[in-house]
């Protein structure tokens, strides 16, 4: 079964992110395919390669990318959502005059319309948030 | 058509699982997660609006939150990632009460 996955919650903040994560990887492990990861909202600071966790705790980030890596999954970052909270790739920081970029591997940033396609490819939408 | 329904708030943070309890329908799944699983606690004021539903708790947040399967609501079934992955399978939509 295809589904898509929306985040609506950053790391570390409730457990959003980490209840997505798991789910993805069950899924992912029991044969289903996973048509897109949509971050939202605070969810785009899942996609920022800057955190530095404490070593003795889950890196959220690093652990999106890995799964992505394996999987090779589509994790895709809602633009609006990005420039407000300052998630930056390449593309932005050219259009909107950024100095630096942060975005973290295996992640893009594209627009919403991105998660109405996810919903439409897919058999279920599971949206994770606080 | 089934739906799966999440609640991811306590009883007590919120009207989440009061409004999937009256909202889902006797074919409706009701899968607790988060501090959903303190929904699910015997004897607590949301306890009887489990009645006759079909209601599940996400084992590893039930641990996380130092309970275990004798403080539940008889009839209330545990499952892991892989029986939450199941449950969106087996139901023809997820609504997740946010």
């Amino acid at each position: 079964m295809k589904f898509t996955i929306q985040v609506n919650e950053g790391p570390y903040q409730h457990q959003a992110s980490d209840s997505a994560y798991h789910f993805t990887k069950a899924a992912l492990e029991k044969g289903h395919k996973i048509y897109r990861v949509f971050f939202y909202h605070d969810g785009v600071n899942n996609g920022t390669r800057l955190t530095t966790p404490p070593q003795d705790d889950r890196n959220i980030v690093n652990r999106w990318s890995e799964l992505g890596k394996e999987y090779d999954l589509d994790m895709v970052l809602c633009v609006a959502a990005a420039q407000r909270r300052g998630i930056v790739d390449d593309g932005e920081a050219q259009r909107n005059g950024k100095d630096a970029t942060n975005i973290a591997p295996g992640f893009r940033i594209s627009g919403l319309g991105q998660l109405i396609e996810g919903g439409v490819q897919s058999d279920r939408l599971i949206v994770f948030g606080d | 058509m089934t739906m799966l329904h999440l609640v991811n708030k306590s009883p007590f943070d919120g009207s989440s699982l009061n409004t999937a309890t009256s909202i889902m329908k006797p074919d409706d799944a009701l899968l607790l997660i988060e501090d959903g699983v303190y929904g699910a606690i015997k004897n607590n004021t949301s306890a009887a609006k489990l009645e006759g539903k079909n209601v599940s708790v996400l084992g590893p947040d039930l641990a996380a939150r130092g309970l275990s399967e004798d403080k539940l609501v008889d009839g209330v079934k545990i499952v892991d990632y892989a029986g939450f992955v199941d449950m969106v399978e087996s139901n023809d939509k997820v609504q997740s009460w946010l």
